[in-house]
């Protein structure tokens, strides 16, 4: 792999840009791997790098029906925070924040990290209570976050309405080291950075079937032939319960939409990240100026990556009394992505009843923010059999009622 | 704009007038019954990508609950049918079987 630097930049000003390489290969199956991970997205690339970085496991190929991070990782609003309320949350999601400050430089690949900070608005004395509550708590975590007035909160966003006649704002939980990253540099970053450890990533290969022997998984047929492999990892998103099935097990999970959208560029008016939680809408502006503005989820189970028009009606006439300047823009694009939502809204990293098999799903409406950290730990806990990170996290606790009860796919601000 | 037909009021309602209410024909378990089958009561969903049951509730309408029978992949109708049912009426099954023949969901096909 040939490094990106700004003497690279130089050099091939020199020569016509003739020098540049695939950022990664067209590979085609092998026979076995040692492990294989099914979903090229975020977290599945994450996986197979940090299995290949931390643990030298770099006989792995990385199976994608679709296009590399064509899901939900180029499909979300692009929020980074921490400020989770139970400890296993707060571990998984401030480890990968804390990851997503050195990527760039870890996977010399630019992912735009851009930590503007992010803030959750309280808007009923029922949000300042819960707000103060997680601030202590991230306070014990070691996440840094603090209460903040509703005069700062004027002056960190100066174009938002801070006493609306329905929602005043009443303040706001304040994480000065989130905010947004380049989604699609994500995917291509860890991609680049795989292919470079000699990894397979098979774009339009979609997994048919996943063949097993007395319990213990042998391998999987795909739209290229059957593929041998030690051990499996499902990655999936979505479609999770559908590739489950396909391995004879079923999972606390349901696949919902959910939308988002973004306006037409405006010139640069809003540095943070803005999440209402109870009028349902959260907004951030592009590096090309759009206003990125995400809502909530449909209430019924669907695959089609389509959503229903009354969800974004719902979450743009709630931003517009919060943002004034909102009720004046054309709105330039919506979509749609299908999530994965648990029962206690948590995701699940964990072994399955049969051997060799671990999955990694259920992130619901708040995955981006965790790819680092979610491959870090998922690689571990396929490595070794177990990771502190993820042992909370096992697809058994709605068998044991131990739940990580944090609503973290409440229908917004994830 | 998903559009079903309420079998109380006998008219077409949109889904701004329903709230869905998860997957149908769920088996209960009460006291006494084992951790796993909590489990599978409370938490493990068929959430197939293809003929679902689920039910919905007529919300700003005559408030009744009824079942329906959709398809979470194309997102068709094959209809809508009493809640008051352990299992999908053979005409809703032929409706299904119409459109996709050698369906199953969970136990039924």
């Amino acid at each position: 792999m040939k490094r990106y630097s700004a003497f690279a930049i130089a050099r091939e000003a020199f020569r016509q840009h003739s020098g540049w390489t695939r950022a990664w290969g067209q590979a085609e199956p092998k026979p076995r791997y040692d492990v294989i991970i099914v979903g090229a997205g975020g977290h599945g690339l994450a996986t197979a790098y940090y299995l290949g970085k931390n643990f030298g496991i770099t006989n792995v190929a990385v199976l994608e029906k679709g296009w590399l991070g064509g899901g939900n990782t180029g499909r979300n609003t692009t929020i980074i925070r921490s400020n989770y309320l139970q400890d296993p949350s707060a571990a998984i999601y401030e480890k990968a924040r804390s990851l997503y400050e050195g990527l760039s430089q870890d996977l010399n690949y630019n992912v735009m990290f851009s930590p503007r900070g992010v803030m959750m608005l309280a808007q009923t004395q029922h949000e300042i209570r819960g707000y103060q509550r997680t601030v202590h708590a991230n306070n014990l975590q070691g996440v840094t976050t603090e209460w903040i007035s509703p005069a700062r909160v004027k002056e960190l966003c100066p174009i938002m309405n801070i006493d609306g006649p329905r929602y005043p704002v009443l303040g706001a939980l304040w994480q000065a080291r989130g905010g947004t990253a380049r989604h699609d540099a994500v995917a291509w970053g860890y991609a680049r950075a795989c292919a470079d450890m000699g990894m397979d990533i098979i774009q339009q290969c979609e997994v048919t079937g996943v063949t097993t022997e007395a319990g213990k998984v042998t391998g999987v047929n795909t739209t290229r032939g059957d593929i041998k492999c030690g051990k499996l990892g499902m990655v999936v998103a979505g479609h999770a319960s559908v590739l489950a099935q396909k391995a004879g097990f079923q999972l606390p999970i349901e696949s919902v939409a959910l939308q988002a959208l973004v306006s037409e560029p405006i010139k640069p008016c809003m540095d943070v990240v803005v999440m209402a939680n109870t009028v349902h809408g959260y907004m951030s502006q592009s590096d090309k100026g759009e206003m990125v503005i995400g809502g909530g989820t449909d209430g019924y189970n669907n695959y089609t990556q389509r959503g229903s028009f009354h969800h974004i009606e719902e979450t743009v006439r709630a931003l517009v009394e919060t943002f004034p300047i909102v009720g004046r823009l054309k709105m330039l694009r919506q979509w749609g992505g299908i999530v994965d939502v648990t029962g206690d809204r948590s995701p699940i990293l964990s072994k399955t009843p049969v051997e060799g098999i671990f999955v990694n799903c259920g992130w619901g409406t708040g995955g981006f923010k965790a790819i680092p950290g979610s491959g870090w730990a998922m690689a571990e806990l396929m490595a070794k059999g177990a990771s502190p990170l993820t042992e909370e996290f096992s697809m058994n606790r709605f068998r044991h009622g131990k739940f990580i009860d944090e609503s973290v796919a409440a229908g917004v601000a994830h | 704009m998903l559009i079903l037909h309420c079998p109380h009021c006998d008219r077409m309602v949109d889904e701004t007038d329903l709230h869905a209410g998860g997957e149908a024909h769920v088996k209960r378990f009460g006291p006494g019954s084992e951790a796993e089958e909590f489990e599978n009561y409370l938490f493990m969903r068929e959430n197939p990508k293809g003929v679902h049951f689920e039910r919905w509730r007529h919300v700003y309408g005559c408030g009744k609950w009824f079942l329906a029978a959709r398809n979470t992949a194309t997102l068709e109708v094959y209809g809508t049918y009493s809640a008051q049912t352990t299992e999908p009426p053979q005409a809703i099954r032929d409706a299904i079987s119409a459109k996709q023949p050698g369906w199953s969901w969970g136990t039924f096909q």
